[in-house]
């Protein structure tokens, strides 16, 4: 708790100074990533669920918001509610199916299933194929406040980022989240307490379905594109990945491994097909070596350094 | 006093903006940066390749303009529009980049061609296929050099229905780019009085075309035209060769091929293929010399059009610079439509106001495996399509700048 | 009445028999995938650049030593069945006692690992493995031509398939190795080697990846990319058959690729999805799978 009082005012304080050092529209694609992260994270990290298939919910949202903003000119803030609207919908006929099977059969379901989308996304004619949506307007925020500039639209994706983190914080800390969590641990007990479980694990689908679609449709609008980078299946493995790397279960993991994730992307493109060896690698080296990921190590050596007590036990040990 | 300080600031705003038009070449020095795909799907027929004919070009050109250094970067946008509109960003805003080259995958190249118009900096597309670079999303900056798919479909089309192939049968990748290759094809083949008698959208990306042949060889059409490109591409063909779709007397029209494509599926199995090309590099002594040269740093590989591409458009565009005596973006691309284009990759090449290069395109097949004499020698060359028959004609733009101006 | 919907009777055998040589790879992949998952509890995401590893192997054989199709067919899946076989012993063996949602991550890695390098190292549009030439050529059914090698690719798998069915559910060995799936410490009781019995597996079922690459060299161009986008189509394979059982594995393999072969004449339009609603569906009716035992 200590650590929180003193973390986060300095956290923000950080996030408002930062795009006056650092080029603001590398934060911008990080804070995008790091809310999908988030997102994603609410799934693995609190009910145990692996969706190795978010980069449609992420991606198609981008396209909505693209077509909404572009072709039907809505205002960035009702463009970004309806990719988000529209990614709910999509999480929740998805999850609907996927919920049916657990483990790693959810992890292929949802796999092929955003699969699907992707060969949507690719044949309908509103994606314009590999073209992608071009050239989105930003527009006015409310009609106000002018968003072409990066600075003042950076504040709006922190804004939007912030109330994304603490809608997931408040439903992990609320009654429903603690559900969750004890689904995580043991289902059959959850189950046997009267709880219906499908139909928990089902809404927490449809919420993180719905804020993956929230980051996608910011991207879109930072960017000013959709294309489909954004539905391919490399996306859903990098969520993965960042999730993986800052720390699966923690609040501020995901964020700290999508940072890390999407500054590897950018000041390695040069480097070609490495990136894809590096990302691999640290695959490999997170699942070997330290599978609590970087936050999650630090945290755990904050705890062991206060409590010295034992180690708790890493995620996921144990059938 | 407020009214003065309004006035210091206007006249600061507005000497901020004349004093980089009034310098001969801002921060002292031209910067070219090359952004294409070094790694993904498109790095064979441009990738390390273009970056090494841009090299060649400011070697070429002496290694300095206006008596300022001249300087190479690049990049792998990985076919990500992100990606590459973020280091475009960055290059202009952080870097001092004046011009970007290359910018292959069209979801890349209208996002960049984009940013370069708002910020005013010029961009030279040479891999890039898509018509509607220098029509619907054209820009008073931005050059489309080497082909673009509509040249490419008409020169197939015609020429293919002018040699006795009048009836088509169309394989096309199921989005936007197949589907708008099919169209220009299917036009150019009924103008010339040819017959399309059906066509099959496959998926994209397809491994197994046997099916899609199979409904191509029965609707008995003399040509089949392969509206897809690269891996698609190779897969249709190669699978062709294996159902002897060719041997039975069937044709097959490449309409999107890079002499890569051809060196990867190998003679035997690509001969017969009938393709448009923008450059070929056994076409003539001068051809021949440049592509030697290129081909010692590159492990002996020939060149594609595209790389070709990049050479003869830095060349034109450091040559602009000298004419125009500095490197602002306006002044230079007014000058780059001056000059006409004269080098081993194009003849009296001229540069449209819509910013479409037009020079004259060659018609290609490939020889058949005893034909071929030496490594690369792959095409026959069956004619030279004059470039204002091969182009979409400026009559027909949809450039809005163009437009507006009639 | 198939004239009705405007397909000729003998065209639409031709297509069906095309089906069938897709369904093939499917159904090799799949049972490789099944047997993994029975004894390792993995899901192999590795399998896909197991099966571009074996395609590449075979083309690295042939251009470099010279070695032919025939001894590529042997050579390759050992050779990358051995490659696996270190990865078991290295790595995935770490990860037993864990969730099995790590193996996944883990071979996810080891899959862009494999993938990258072999892009870097051969670029991206691939090599050309040429027909072995005892099976070029074709025949003429008269409802239509069929080239020689696509008629031994449905031959041999359907051989290899059945030869693995057959080991494992009639030898002394696969009575081991079913043993071995439903209770591990009871077989270690008896005095078998559980551990080198589940290295050996992993061992075999890559090998039938890389078989199954070998199997589609010559037919596909050799790129890096090319398992990628095969896997995901058999993981949903693997669903639809549910992977409690080796006959249905590869049943499901050979029936689906049939489904796609017949989208492919009447919606060509969906002859990429055709698959995933097939899953969608059986989710809906069988959540176990069309073979699988319920959970």
């Amino acid at each position: 708790m200590r650590l929180q009082k003193i973390g986060i005012p300095i956290l923000l304080a950080l996030a408002l100074a930062a795009p006056f050092v650092v080029y603001p529209v590398f934060l911008m694609k990080a804070l995008c990533f790091a809310l999908f992260a988030c997102a994603f994270n609410l799934l693995l990290g609190y009910v145990g669920l692996l969706s190795f298939g978010h980069a449609a919910y992420f991606g198609f949202a981008a396209y909505i918001s693209a077509h909404a903003a572009k072709v039907w000119g809505l205002g960035p803030e009702l463009a970004l509610v309806l990719g988000t609207l529209t990614a709910m919908g999509l999480g929740l006929v998805f999850g609907w199916l996927a919920i049916r099977r657990s483990g790693i059969y959810f992890a292929m379901i949802t796999l092929a299933l955003s699969q699907m989308v992707f060969f949507f996304c690719v044949q309908a004619p509103f994606t314009h194929g590999e073209d992608g949506i071009q050239a989105v307007p930003r527009g006015r925020l409310l009609g106000l406040i002018d968003l072409t500039d990066n600075l003042s639209m950076y504040y709006f994706v922190l804004v939007v980022f912030i109330l994304g983190l603490l809608i997931i914080r408040r439903a992990v800390g609320s009654p429903f989240g603690q559900v969750l969590k004890a689904i995580r641990e043991n289902e059959p007990r959850a189950t046997s307490l009267g709880y219906k479980t499908d139909r928990y694990k089902l809404m927490a689908f449809t919420l993180s379905a719905a804020l993956a679609g929230t980051a996608g449709a910011m991207k879109a609008l930072v960017f000013q594109l959709a294309s489909l980078t954004d539905v391919h299946w490399h996306a859903s493995g990098e969520v993965v990945l960042m999730t993986l790397l800052g720390g699966v279960g923690t609040v501020f993991g995901p964020v700290v491994g999508a940072f890390l994730v999407v500054a590897i992307q950018n000041y390695l493109a040069q480097m070609g097909a490495w990136v894809t060896i590096i990302q691999g690698a640290i695959f490999v080296v997170c699942v070997l070596t330290f599978r609590r990921g970087m936050v999650g190590e630090v945290l755990e050596f904050w705890r062991r350094r206060n409590a010295a007590g034992p180690p708790a036990p890493p995620p996921g040990g144990g059938h | 006093m407020k009214r003065l300080s309004r006035f210091a600031l206007a006249t600061a705003l507005v000497l901020a903006l004349a004093v980089p038009a009034m310098a001969e070449v801002s921060d002292g020095v031209v910067k070219i940066g090359v952004l294409n795909d070094m790694s993904g799907v498109y790095s064979d027929l441009c990738g390390p390749g273009s970056v090494e004919a841009v090299k060649m070009a400011v070697e070429d050109f002496g290694g300095k303009v206006l008596g300022k250094p001249i300087e190479v970067v690049s990049a792998d946008h990985q076919n990500k529009a992100d990606i590459g509109a973020n280091v475009a960003n960055k290059w202009i805003d952080v870097d001092k980049v004046d011009v970007i080259v290359d910018l292959p995958n069209t979801a890349v190249c209208l996002a960049v061609q984009k940013i370069c118009q708002d910020k005013n900096r010029i961009n030279l597309i040479s891999t890039g296929a898509s018509v509607i670079l220098t029509n619907k999303n054209c820009s008073p900056t931005g050059f489309h050099w080497t082909y673009d798919n509509y040249a490419l479909a008409k020169g197939t089309g015609t020429a293919m229905v002018k040699e006795g192939g009048d009836t088509w049968f169309f394989l096309t990748a199921d989005y936007a780019f197949g589907h708008d290759l099919e169209k220009s094809t299917a036009e150019a083949v009924t103008k010339s009085g040819g017959k399309v008698l059906g066509s099959v959208r496959h998926p994209f990306p397809c491994n197994d075309f046997s099916s899609f042949l199979l409904q191509a060889q029965a609707s008995k059409a003399k040509v089949i035209g392969l509206a897809n490109a690269g891996g698609d591409t190779i897969n249709a063909v190669k699978q062709a060769a294996e159902f002897g779709i060719v041997q039975a007397g069937q044709r097959l029209a490449g309409l999107l091929v890079f002499i890569s494509d051809i060196h990867s599926l190998g003679l035997k199995t690509a001969q017969g293929l009938v393709v448009t090309t923008g450059f070929y590099w056994d076409l003539n002594d001068e051809t021949r010399a440049w592509s030697k040269k290129w081909s010692a740093r590159m492990n002996g590989r020939m060149p594609t059009m595209a790389q070709a591409g990049c050479y003869s458009a830095t060349m034109h565009y450091l040559k602009a610079i000298q004419a125009a005596g500095t490197d602002e973006a306006k002044a230079v691309a007014k000058k780059m439509r001056e000059i006409p284009v004269n080098d081993f990759f194009a003849k009296n090449g001229k540069v449209r106001e819509d910013g479409r290069m037009v020079h004259d395109m060659l018609l290609a097949q490939v020889k058949k495996p005893e034909d071929s004499k030496y490594p690369w020698d792959y095409y026959k060359i069956l004619r030279v399509i004059p470039g204002d028959e091969a182009y979409k004609p400026i009559s027909e733009t949809e450039c809005p700048y163009l437009l507006e101006k009639k | 009445m198939f004239e009705l919907i405007g397909i000729p009777p003998q065209a639409l055998f031709g297509q069906m028999l095309l089906g069938l040589i897709n369904g093939a790879f499917y159904a090799v992949l799949s049972l490789g995938l099944a047997l993994i998952f029975g004894l390792l509890n993995v899901i192999n995401f590795t399998h896909g650049a197991q099966y571009m590893l074996g395609a590449y192997v075979a083309w690295l054989l042939l251009n470099f030593l010279g070695i032919n199709y025939w001894l590529a067919l042997i050579l390759a899946p050992v050779v990358v069945g051995a490659f696996g076989i270190l990865l078991e012993r290295l790595m995935l063996r770490k990860l037993y006692h864990l969730d099995h949602l790590y193996g996944l991550l883990l071979t996810f890695g080891l899959a862009l690992i494999i993938e990258g390098v072999f892009r870097n190292l051969y670029g991206i549009s691939g090599q050309s493995y040429p027909v072995p030439p005892v099976l070029t050529g074709g025949y003429n059914l008269g409802f239509m031509f069929l080239p020689l090698y696509r008629g031994w690719v449905v031959f041999f798998s359907l051989v290899v398939c059945l030869g693995t069915w057959l080991v494992i559910e009639k030898t002394k060995l696969g009575s081991y190795l079913r043993a071995g799936t439903e209770n591990p410490t009871l077989v270690q009781a008896f005095g078998i080697n559980v551990p080198r019995m589940i290295t050996l597996t992993y061992g075999f079922g890559v090998g039938l990846a890389a078989l199954a690459g070998v199997l589609a060299a010559p037919i596909y161009q050799v790129k890096p990319t090319m398992g990628a986008d095969m896997i995901i189509v058999v993981f949903a394979v693997v669903v639809i058959g549910g992977m409690g059982s080796i006959m249905g594995s590869v049943v499901t393999g050979f029936m689906l690729g049939l489904l796609e072969g017949l989208t492919k004449v009447f919606y060509p339009e969906a002859s990429n999805t055709v698959i995933f609603v097939v899953m969608a569906v059986v989710l809906l009716i069988k959540p176990a799978g069309l073979f699988g035992k319920a959970s």
